[in-house]
């Protein structure tokens, strides 16, 4: 490895000199609407998946108010149906897929020592691509039935299943900025898979070879191929249903013969693996953070590349167990039984790996810490009820019950949105310069977490009670009420975990202590450069020996290189 | 025991099975969150420790020892969980074939139910009759248990039919029929409600299945079986004369205004309104088959698919403006009178 390469935190770069002042409101707006630089980006996509967190969060609470007690008429049966539908679309595809694509962009260049993505330009497409899906689809609740009328959001539920969405039962236009904003959407995703693809095979730095790279990179590749692959399933739908809609097409329309499965298999097979394309990421994350904190390497490397590539090439063939009661053969429901099992066992892989990382480690309980210990826990949870479900005879009473949606929000919040905070409070440093106060962490995650299993632990239990998924109000008698009022008053104590969340961000942003170049004592690539890191990243191309750079320069008597 | 704490909470509770399927599937997933106990056991307490035990002290700075893996380790967490997995699939797969794959009895009773955007049809094709929204099924264990086997599709977008006590749930789709069969064990009151997004009133698709013992199925099925009463005067019930030839006078005898409220001069605004573009009640002209079949309307307890109970008041408020209870419902207010939403709801009591 190159001697005088690491650390280079002091900013004598002429760069930065030469960027001179901030310039007035208009200049520094406008630097960076035109950016193409993967830092800025990935800070417009976390910025702006973090607005659309508070949007779909909104919606939540309200969908919660009107469900805290039998027959309550807080929102009207419309307004009801087109929350669910808003909230599930947000959070898929406005908050997760561009929370993650924004990490991505600003780690991967980073961590594996290039100056910027492999594409720039198309960097900045995507990016405004998918900025533009969110603003497809919100404008819904101004222009559904066009501008005249008084508009109407998309009401279907976020998997739109056919025939609802065909014209004779959805007149208006909500279904078309719907499926425009997919289709956006998923222009962006394909884009900015393809850079982190390019990116990852291309751009490494000297001596970082495959089996080099942190696995936050490994897991973005896998995380892209899947992306690449799933996204034209549903790019395909999507152009189907607007065939039937404008031009006469038959493929979901029922009533002249078309199929209402094939848009649930179209769906799906994009569906599931979008799951894992939201949590391979995040696998990634735990599997750079769980180290750091607890002092050391991670545990079974090549087992855990293995893993998710494992689990990625799986997650291809489970998609119907979305389908266990659509009425498939029993042979069919036996094959995706086995096949949504057998996704536990490199899942399962993961978390024992992560597991003996902790052992005989000293366990920092910082924030990024904290939160991704809730992420191992209820990542635990999430995948044995996970299980539950793939057992297809039993899924015939669970599926579309309230144990459904516990089950997928304990994936997606007590796995994904914890790892996310986790994840911030970690790279926050880097990205602003300056740390977030630790003080206010500690209430975000005790308040996050009783909140969360005040909502999701007690929301399995009116799905077993029989309570079915999108119906706006229940019946007295089938004893849900006071469930459900404990699951809202959860709701909001996450509502406030979060915005006590976004207030640090805030403050810290402008009072947060200097962070340094290296505030947690890492290991990786990133922490090589100074906290924001300068347009260029490093001043000097890095070179690496080992899986961890910084630690070999930290501990010369004991360099990972000498194990490789 | 838990089936009985279950029953206690909810009466849709999927623990408390009332009939062969849901029972299988119980046993099964007992199993199921047996392992899934077990499993969360061993590996939260794994967490536990380890997060006690290698908490980091403030006075030991030193980094650990630094292990990067284990061969035999892995491979040991790799074959426990694959032969977790092929047993609980063998489990899932036993359960599976023989609720899916069980053969119809000879004297099974047949139901062809429909969904429809907001409510459930039932036809008995052995029996010739169409009920709605409350389904009637006898006993199916037991001596004289008659399994029923029902037949599932969809007049509009997909539903999916659930009775949690009797059974899991089975989609309806238009164009296409699926399967299920049902043998409940003790007579009496089932709930459910459709379980598959299906538009604006999906959570107001109520369901409830009444089991009746043996007698009480005939004698229910030869109610349902009975033409319309005919009302006084003959009426317009007879099949051969369309209502349009049978002279007016006679419906409205005595009352040539034709402002009475009652039922014969009902069934004359019925008939004369859009009521029997959707609406059928045997035995007259009206056939229209978009809404539920009125023929034995007050044999059922509810109405608007049980969201409401089937009183005067309800029915005639129902008339005169179904969306002021379901909201997005496909019925439309018809600004009818109040006169004559009187008269018709003076008519349909008459059909029982």
């Amino acid at each position: 490895m190159g001697e005088g390469t690491f650390p280079i935190p002091h900013e004598t770069g002429a760069g930065i000199a030469a960027a001179g002042g901030k310039g007035t409101y208009l200049e520094v707006i406008h630097s960076w609407i035109v950016t193409v630089d993967h830092k800025k980006l990935g800070i417009m996509y976390i910025v702006y998946a973090l607005l659309f967190l508070v949007v779909a969060g909104v919606e939540a609470l309200l969908m919660r108010i009107q469900l805290a007690a039998p027959n309550l008429t807080f929102l009207s049966p419309q307004t009801f149906n087109r929350m669910f539908t808003m909230h599930g679309t947000t959070m898929v595809f406005l908050v997760g897929m561009m929370i993650l694509f924004g990490l991505g962009n600003y780690l991967i260049p980073l961590m594996i020592g290039a100056r910027d993505m492999a594409f720039p330009r198309l960097n900045a497409f995507s990016f405004w691509m998918s900025a533009l899906a969110g603003v497809f689809l919100y404008f819904s609740f101004i222009g559904g039935n066009g501008l005249a009328g008084t508009g109407t959001a998309p009401d279907v539920g976020w998997f739109a299943y056919a025939p609802l969405t065909e014209r004779a039962f959805s007149p208006g236009h909500t279904i078309d900025y719907w499926t425009v904003s997919l289709l956006a959407n998923g222009i962006g995703s394909i884009g900015t898979s393809i850079n982190i693809l390019a990116t990852v095979f291309c751009m490494r730095c000297k001596g970082m070879t495959l089996l080099r790279m942190p696995l936050l990179a490994w897991l973005y590749a896998t995380m892209s191929f899947l992306t690449l692959v799933t996204i034209s399933p549903l790019t395909a739908a999507q152009a189907m249903l607007m065939i039937d809609r404008y031009l006469g097409g038959h493929f979901f329309d029922t009533q002249a013969g078309g199929s209402a499965i094939l848009w649930a298999h179209f769906f799906w097979i994009f569906g599931h693996p979008e799951v894992y394309v939201l949590v391979l990421p995040v696998f990634g994350m735990v599997s750079e953070i769980i180290p750091v904190f607890s002092r050391k390497a991670i545990f079974g490397y090549p087992a855990m590349v293995a893993a998710s590539v494992c689990i990625a090439f799986i997650s291809l063939g489970v998609w119907a167990h979305h389908m266990f009661t659509i009425g498939m053969t029993s042979v069919g429901n036996a094959f995706f039984t086995l096949s949504t099992m057998l996704v536990s066992v490199p899942t399962g892989i993961k978390i024992f790996n992560w597991l003996a990382t902790l052992w005989g480690g000293k366990i920092r309980f910082q924030s990024p810490m904290l939160f991704a210990i809730g992420f191992l826990f209820q990542f635990l949870i999430a995948g044995l009820t996970g299980i539950m479900l793939s057992v297809s005879a039993w899924d015939w009473q669970l599926h579309n019950s309230y144990f459904v949606v516990a089950h997928f929000h304990y994936v997606l919040v007590g796995g994904i949105v914890f790892m996310l905070f986790s994840a911030l409070y970690y790279w926050y440093p880097k990205m602003t310069g300056r740390m977030m106060s630790e003080g206010l962490a500690k209430w975000h995650f005790w308040l996050m977490l009783s909140g969360f299993h005040m909502t999701f632990d007690l929301m399995h239990i009116p799905g077993l009670l029989g309570m079915p998924r999108w119906i706006y109000t229940y019946e007295a008698n089938r004893g849900w009420g006071t469930l459900n009022m404990l699951v809202s008053i959860g709701g909001f104590i996450q509502g406030v975990a979060v915005l006590i969340f976004v207030y640090n961000m805030v403050r810290s942003y402008f009072k947060g202590a200097i962070a340094g170049p290296d505030p947690w004592d890492a290991w990786t690539l990133e922490w090589s450069t100074a906290s924001p890191p300068p347009a260029y990243n490093f001043a000097v191309d890095p070179e690496v020996g080992s899986r961890r750079p910084l630690w070999d320069i930290k501990h010369p008597e004991d360099m990972d290189s000498a194990f490789e | 025991m838990l089936p009985r704490t279950a029953a206690a909470f909810s009466p849709t509770s999927i623990f408390s099975t009332q009939s062969t399927p849901a029972r299988q599937v119980n046993e099964l997933s007992f199993f199921v969150l047996g392992i899934s106990a077990a499993i969360f056991l061993a590996v939260s307490l794994l967490l536990a420790y380890a997060l006690v035990k290698f908490r980091a002290r403030s006075t030991d700075t030193a980094e650990p020892p630094q292990v990067f893996g284990s061969t035999q380790i892995e491979l040991s967490w790799t074959i426990i969980p694959i032969l977790i997995v092929t047993v609980l699939f063998l489990g899932t797969a036993r359960v599976l074939f023989s609720v899916q794959d069980m053969p119809k009895p000879a004297s099974a009773l047949d139901v062809t139910a429909v969904g429809h955007q907001y409510w459930w049809e039932f036809r008995y094709p052995q029996y010739n009759i169409t009920a709605a929204n409350e389904l009637h099924i006898p006993v199916g264990q037991g001596t004289t248990g008659r399994t029923t086997f029902l037949k599932l599709t969809s007049a509009d977008v997909i539903h999916s039919f659930w009775i949690p006590q009797l059974g899991g749930k089975t989609d309806m789709l238009p164009n296409r029929v699926n399967e299920m069969w049902l043998d409940p064990k003790t007579p009496g009151v089932y709930l459910g409600q459709c379980a598959q997004f299906c538009g604006a009133q999906h959570a107001k698709m109520l369901l409830t299945v009444y089991v009746d013992t043996p007698e009480q199925f005939a004698s229910w099925i030869a109610a349902q079986q009975k033409p319309v009463a005919e009302l006084a005067n003959g009426g317009a019930a007879a099949g051969a004369g369309p209502a349009l030839a049978s002279p007016v006078p006679v419906a409205g005898a005595g009352n040539p205004a034709g402002d009475a409220i009652d039922a014969l001069t009902g069934q004359k605004v019925f008939e004369q309104q859009a009521c029997i573009n959707c609406h059928a009640v045997s035995g007259t002209m009206a056939n229209g088959r978009f809404g539920p079949d009125l023929t034995h309307l007050m044999s059922r307890k509810s109405l608007a698919s049980c969201a409401m109970a089937n009183t005067p008041e309800n029915l005639k408020a129902w008339i005169a403006d179904p969306s002021q209870f379901k909201p997005g419902c496909l019925m439309p207010a018809m600004h009818l009178t109040d006169r004559q939403n009187a008269q018709i709801t003076a008519y349909l009591q008459t059909l029982k």
